[in-house]
């Protein structure tokens, strides 16, 4: 047996593709281990130069971030009764008093809803229409799907302008809906394409026993082509869920209070009080969890699903 | 089980004709093949039947109801496919319960185990029962696709080529297995190959296709010994019958232009000499290829006689069959 293996890598081979792997990772993850630092430092340590790498931990950033405060005179704050809690102390060290929450909970919140929401919307329509490509004869269907992805042949925010004037006539503005509705309309021409490539792997044969097997169509869909797209499903669940969570163009001219989605949010807590950077760190850290634990629970089927059709069994 | 009856049956694919006015009864209780090559139509009827496909034309009868217009599930057929057949997402025993759980059969949750031990026995996949349907080889996926049609009492069994991944002992053991349940059920089952042994083993009828039409059906015998065409008498025998000029032997027989000559209808010792080309010794028989006048014959010779390639032997033809020019049987 000669020491060379067309499907083994060498043991050198793998050990640079490794160290490439490795080095590529940190330098991508340098900016976000950066950001969650921020979000622990003191609002002079964050911008202080030479940037401090090493650095007494604060929770000041999260208590700016989830809170308002009021600044009040020396004698005010000594006639105050010791603080209750432990953020209450971290404000009155800079000389304030929490004046109540910050909207950031509820824009967060917005982002949730409406992120998840559009995710929902467009995995269940894109699905649909995905199986009727794939399996029904559909008059001028590659045109139809040609039209569909052309949507997504320019800018969506090149259209802002229509869309603002379209959903002030509808009452669509800073609605849960109206950004639901929008970002569905966005995401699901990529819905539609990507789930019509899994549902056209998986073969007819499965659903034609299924029909025979004494079940309708729509039982045969669902008990047998929906749980072999799971992969496509999850997948594509994914490409559509981080872009809906972090758009931001279409979130600031159509959003202002109700609805309005953390990605606008964040920065608008700079101007609160000074250049707050550790509240705008926490906010991007928190705003980065969800997608990050979503991506995580179905990162076997986005492995698959980002080399789809590549390999078959 | 049930009577089913083909009246007109036809269907065409944009311009490919898939099958074309066909005829057919298949009796109650009947095991009918169908043979034919590749793109005749034997698939595209058993599609037709289960409903797995809308006919152009005609009328399909089971069990003396008219089926045209209702669904696949209403039919009540059963199908073992030729490939793909197992959900792959579900365990052995899933597949074989798949279609007890249907909505129209809903069967009781112990029948259902009884029915799946009782076919995974037959089968012999009980030790599999718990693996996953992908888990499996060739041969066990292919047997457990024929027991999801086997754990049901449908009108009729459709089965397409379902013995031809298998390897030989086990093709075997199918069937008799599946001539047993035939026998003993007194199912109905169409059946579609290309293989002879299946076909004259099992076939209480044969039907053979040609191009989308039912060129002949009988009873298997029936189709060996009365071909009505050159093409129906290719389909079956193995080797393949000598198709030669009416006049290779001497004058042609009366408005023959072509005569068949199964391997067995070949005598020796009398005629024109042929020279031995090829010999085969298979241990039961010896095969012989000759050549004469520029054309191939096959036939079939004593075992313990021994040939030489480069011999002369005499030949003559016994009972020919004779087909005019256009290749249809004249007598």
């Amino acid at each position: 047996m000669s020491s060379f293996s067309v499907t083994e890598p060498s043991p050198r081979s793998k050990w640079f593709a490794g160290t490439l792997v490795i080095l590529y990772a940190l330098i991508t993850m340098v900016p976000l281990a950066w950001i969650m630092l921020t979000g622990f430092k003191t609002p002079p340590d964050s911008i202080s130069y030479p940037p401090k790498v090493f650095f007494e931990p604060s929770m000041e950033g999260y208590v700016n971030l989830f809170t308002t405060r009021t600044r009040v005179g020396q004698e005010a704050l000594d006639a105050l009764p010791p603080p209750d809690t432990w953020y209450e102390e971290i404000v009155r060290e800079r000389d304030m008093v929490i004046a109540g929450p910050s909207k950031f909970g509820e824009r967060f919140l917005n982002s949730v809803i409406i992120g998840f929401g559009s995710t929902f919307l467009s995995i269940v329509l894109g699905t649909l229409a995905a199986y009727a490509f794939s399996r029904f004869k559909i008059p001028l269907a590659d045109d139809l799907l040609f039209f569909i992805l052309s949507t997504r042949m320019m800018p969506p925010i090149a259209v802002a302008i229509p869309i603002f004037l379209m959903y002030r006539q509808l009452g669509l503005s800073d609605t849960h809906l109206g950004m639901i509705l929008l970002y569905t309309a966005v995401n699901i021409s990529l819905a539609v394409w990507l789930l019509k490539g899994f549902i056209d792997e998986i073969p007819r044969e499965y659903e034609e026993a299924a029909l025979i097997d004494g079940y309708t169509r729509f039982q045969a869909f669902y008990k047998v082509v929906l749980p072999q797209a799971a992969t496509g499903i999850a997948s594509t669940a994914i490409f559509c869920l981080i872009f809906a969570w972090n758009e931001y163009a279409f979130a600031v001219l159509l959003t202002s209070g109700t609805a309005q989605t953390a990605p606008p949010f964040i920065p608008t807590i700079i101007g609160v009080g000074g250049l707050d950077w550790p509240a705008v760190a926490a906010g991007a850290t928190i705003f980065l969890l969800p997608v990050m634990i979503f991506t995580v629970a179905l990162r076997k089927h986005l492995l698959r699903g980002i080399t789809f059709g590549a390999v078959r069994k | 089980m049930a009577e089913v009856v083909l009246k007109g049956v036809s269907k065409s694919f944009g311009d490919t004709v898939g099958v074309a006015d066909i005829d057919m009864i298949i009796p109650d209780g009947a095991f009918v093949v169908l043979l034919g090559p590749t793109g005749a139509g034997k698939t595209t009827t058993l599609r037709l039947i289960s409903g797995l496909e809308k006919l152009d034309q005609g009328e399909v009868f089971i069990g003396g109801r008219r089926v045209n217009d209702e669904t696949p599930a209403q039919r009540d057929v059963a199908m073992v496919f030729q490939q793909y057949s197992l959900y792959p997402h579900l365990s052995v025993r899933e597949n074989l319960a798949f279609p007890l759980k249907s909505p129209i059969l809903n069967t009781p949750e112990e029948e259902i185990i009884r029915k799946v031990e009782e076919v995974a026995s037959v089968l012999q996949i009980t030790h599999k029962l718990d693996n996953k349907a992908t888990a499996l080889s060739g041969g066990e996926m292919q047997r457990v696709s024929i027991g999801r049609a086997l754990v049901r009492e449908p009108q009729v069994y459709l089965m397409d080529e379902p013995l031809s991944s298998l390897d030989a002992k086990l093709r075997t053991d199918l069937r008799i297995e599946l001539k047993r349940i035939q026998a003993n059920l007194g199912a109905t089952i169409l059946y579609v190959t290309h293989d002879q042994i299946e076909a004259m083993t099992m076939a209480t009828h044969v039907g053979v296709l040609d191009e989308g039409r039912l060129v002949q059906f009988g009873t298997p015998r029936d189709i060996y010994e009365n071909p009505n065409s050159v093409y129906v008498a290719s389909r079956l025998g193995q080797p393949r019958i000598n198709i030669l000029p009416g006049d290779l032997f001497g004058a042609a027989p009366k408005g023959a232009h072509q005569i068949g000559l199964r391997p067995e209808h070949v005598a020796q010792g009398e005629g024109r000499a042929a020279q031995v080309g090829r010999v085969e010794h298979l241990g039961d028989h010896t095969r012989l290829h000759l050549r004469l006048d520029g054309h191939d014959i096959t036939t079939l010779a004593d075992p313990h006689a021994d040939y030489e390639a480069g011999a002369e032997i005499k030949i003559a033809p016994r009972d020919p069959l004779c087909f005019d020019a256009t290749g249809n049987r004249i007598y």
